[in-house]
């Protein structure tokens, strides 16, 4: 083989090479986004599309209050365009570390890849007048579990849309679009779904914790106590009889809540119905 | 007249249907797309109130939005924040939400038992620490504790921390808990224990610990994927360690005192976690200029927390081994100490823990102390919690002690970070 031919053989390896890798160079424009939950990453994914990479700090199976600080947390941090937050202090216990420390000037707080989705959605509970601990783990801003609501799921999406057309303007329509066919498959969605519910309107519920006010507003369940006595404060057994001893009056409210141990002693001493609306879902499957 | 009274009224009541009636009658042909327009407009609307209330929380929590400067770095904030700068005599109220983070942590310590070489006030509150911290702008943050202790205060830390520097570099700046290994980084109210170790009383500076005035730096370095590495320089004065246990004494301005620290950490399930550290530092001990103190340290952390039952089962094991390479007259002492320990979460509210301390004395480092401790602790809620410790020690000369330790920490004001 002579010198020339073996130059222009690899040449052409290294043509190959930079053609194999500019796949890459255009997948790396993608806008890389952190989301504190998966529901953020859900609605996230939605109106992204192809054009983002989303990925969630906190597993969907776990306590959004009661995430700990991982180091590797700060490896998706570091290197991320976009941190979508719940906000309303839900996140308070261990995301303001992992911002301090990401060493990543466009997700601190105020910077543009700053975004708390709180802003976009209705929330309720808001304390009126004097907020004090004695009320249990309160969150001043009001409460952070709004996004059960199909209505704020839609306000979420399109204020995720709008800014993800801010931070890439030459995808704005893609973006636009990707919300508008979300808009219209949720709409369809809350047909089938405000059908399903009828039946339970006005029913009774009992809940864990203060997570489901904007789910029971939209579908009009009238959400009678808790378990915990207080919010963040767990129930001590005479609580859990006092639980017992209410829905035995009620004759059999629809004890909804999250996955406790104590509510399935609840469930089986009342013969109340349990219904177990958390960590249920298939991994990455989609939200419609 | 009675009648003429009462028959506008009857007139009335008749009249009411009627009219309704004409009114709903060209209205039914087009009734269906008006009354779906009109509900969509009120949808619109709703829309728009909430997107004004969500504004409206936003200007009332976040900080204030960078000045608008002809500098090019600030031109990406002011672009975004273009409407908070419009709220101009929001008074009162708006000025308050500028206000720092302010939190109050009571530690009060209640020991009983005997202790003749170092007996602990029977009762005694042992630390106020009140904390400060605000973002101070686009680019910095801003931390103080102030710990107030039976014979005065002290600044426990207080720095500002450089969030927005280039390449991946985060710094602090001021007076802060160095990063020599993981206990002397924590604060009171966040060990595992009532107390401190064996090995930081004697080899690292008492409870006030490596904690001094200077500047720090710190940066992800790159690592295989999923394991992540982080590089700690850090320059201080070269004062450290409280009075019954000086470390670090600057007799000249030059006597600096430097500490690096390596930290590897690596999620081996989605529940369980090392975290290793090795750290080092130097500094000129209470002798003079000519007389150097180093300190090695390697620190392990394992944590077990299955995700889907974290607030209710946990572990952490823990260990950390010091070697103290101290020169003095007549000759260099080298003391090695080391604690390891591990913490439970039985429930809820639940904790017990144990732990083994073992540590020569650093100017004597032939003696050498060792003690263990039980401990348990209970959480009324997130912003309290009881915790009672049995420590055995025995100390160099085969002299006893035998404790307990009742503590009480209690937190008032902002909602803190948890530690990890």
């Amino acid at each position: 083989m002579t010198k020339r031919s073996r130059f222009s053989g690899l040449a052409i390896a290294l043509g190959l090479a930079c053609a194999a890798i500019s796949p890459t160079a255009a997948a790396a424009k993608k806008l890389s986004i952190i989301t504190a939950t998966t529901d953020m990453a859900a609605l996230t994914q939605e109106v992204g599309g192809d054009r983002v990479n989303v990925e969630s700090i906190a597993k969907g199976y776990q306590d959004p209050h009661f995430v700990e600080a991982k180091p590797s947390f700060l490896l998706k941090l570091r290197n991320a365009d976009l941190l979508v937050m719940v906000g309303l202090q839900l996140e308070i216990g261990w995301l303001p570390p992992l911002i301090t420390q990401s060493g990543n000037p466009r997700i601190q707080v105020g910077a543009p890849g700053y975004l708390d989705a709180s802003q976009f959605a209705e929330i309720l509970e808001v304390p009126q007048g004097q907020v004090t601990r004695a009320m249990g783990d309160v969150h001043p801003l009001g409460n952070p579990h709004y996004w059960l609501d199909p209505d704020n799921g839609r306000r979420i999406a399109r204020g995720i849309a709008n800014k993800l057309a801010e931070m890439d303007a030459g995808d704005a329509a893609y973006f636009q679009q990707r919300f508008k066919d979300f808009d219209q498959r949720l709409t369809a969605a809350e047909q089938k779904w405000d059908a399903e519910m009828k039946p339970y309107r006005g029913r009774k519920v009992v809940t864990y914790h203060r997570s489901f006010p904007n789910f029971a507003n939209h579908y009009g369940l009238d959400v009678i106590d808790y378990v915990e006595p207080r919010p963040g404060i767990p129930p001590g057994i005479d609580r859990t009889d006092e639980t017992r001893e209410l829905q035995s009056r009620l004759g059999g409210a629809l004890f909804r809540s999250e996955d406790s141990p104590v509510h399935r002693a609840g469930d089986r001493r009342t013969g109340s119905r349990l219904s177990s609306l958390g960590g249920r879902g298939k991994r990455g499957g989609r939200l419609l | 007249m009675k009648y003429s009274r009462w028959l506008p009224i009857f007139l009335l009541f008749f009249a009411v249907p009627v009219f309704s009636q004409r009114g709903d009658a060209p209205q039914a042909a087009s009734g269906q797309p008006d009354t779906a327009a009109l509900l969509q407009k009120i949808r619109d609307l709703e829309d728009r109130v909430i997107a004004l209330e969500g504004q409206v929380r936003q200007l009332k929590t976040e900080p204030p939005p960078a000045q608008p400067t002809t500098s090019a770095p600030a031109s990406a904030f002011t672009a975004q924040a273009g409407t908070p700068g419009v709220l101009g005599g929001a008074g009162g109220s708006a000025a308050k939400a500028l206000n720092p983070d302010i939190s109050v942590i009571g530690d009060f310590i209640s020991v009983a038992g005997h202790n003749s070489l170092q007996p602990s006030p029977s009762l005694e509150m042992h630390e106020s620490e009140v904390g400060l911290q605000a973002i101070i702008d686009p680019y910095a943050r801003g931390d103080f504790f102030l710990s107030f202790g039976e014979e005065g205060v002290n600044l426990e830390e207080g720095y500002i921390t450089l969030t927005a520097l280039p390449a991946g570099f985060v710094a602090k700046v001021g007076k802060m808990r160095s990063a020599f290994g993981k206990v002397n980084t924590l604060h009171n109210h966040v060990l595992p224990w009532v107390d401190r170790p064996l090995v930081t009383n004697n080899l690292v500076g008492g409870e006030d610990g490596l904690d001094d005035a200077g500047v720090s730096i710190q940066r992800i370095l790159p690592a295989p994927k999923g394991i992540f590495l982080e590089a700690t320089g850090q320059l201080f004065r070269g004062d450290s360690g409280d009075k019954d246990h000086p470390l670090f004494r600057a007799s000249t301005t030059s006597d600096v005192s430097a500490v690096a620290h390596l930290r590897g950490y690596k999620d081996i399930t989605e529940s369980t976690n090392l975290d290793l550290g090795l750290s080092y530092a130097r500094g000129h001990n209470n002798l003079g200029t000519d007389f150097l103190t180093q300190l090695y340290g390697v620190d392990a952390t394992l944590r077990w927390k299955p995700l889907r039952r974290s607030i209710y089962h946990s572990f952490v094991g823990r260990g950390e081994l010091i070697w103290s390479q101290r020169q003095q007259l007549p000759s260099e002492q080298r003391a090695f100490g080391f604690y390891t320990s591990g913490d439970y979460q039985l429930g809820r509210r639940w904790f017990v823990g144990g732990r083994y301390d073992r540590a020569g004395r650093s100017e004597f480092a032939n003696l050498t102390d060792q003690g263990a401790s039980a401990v348990l602790t209970y959480w009324p809620s997130e912003f309290s919690q009881i915790r009672g410790q049995y420590r055995f020690t025995r100390y160099a000369g085969n002299v006893d002690a035998n404790e307990f330790l009742m503590q009480l920490l209690f937190s008032l004001g902002a909602h803190g970070a948890h530690p990890f």
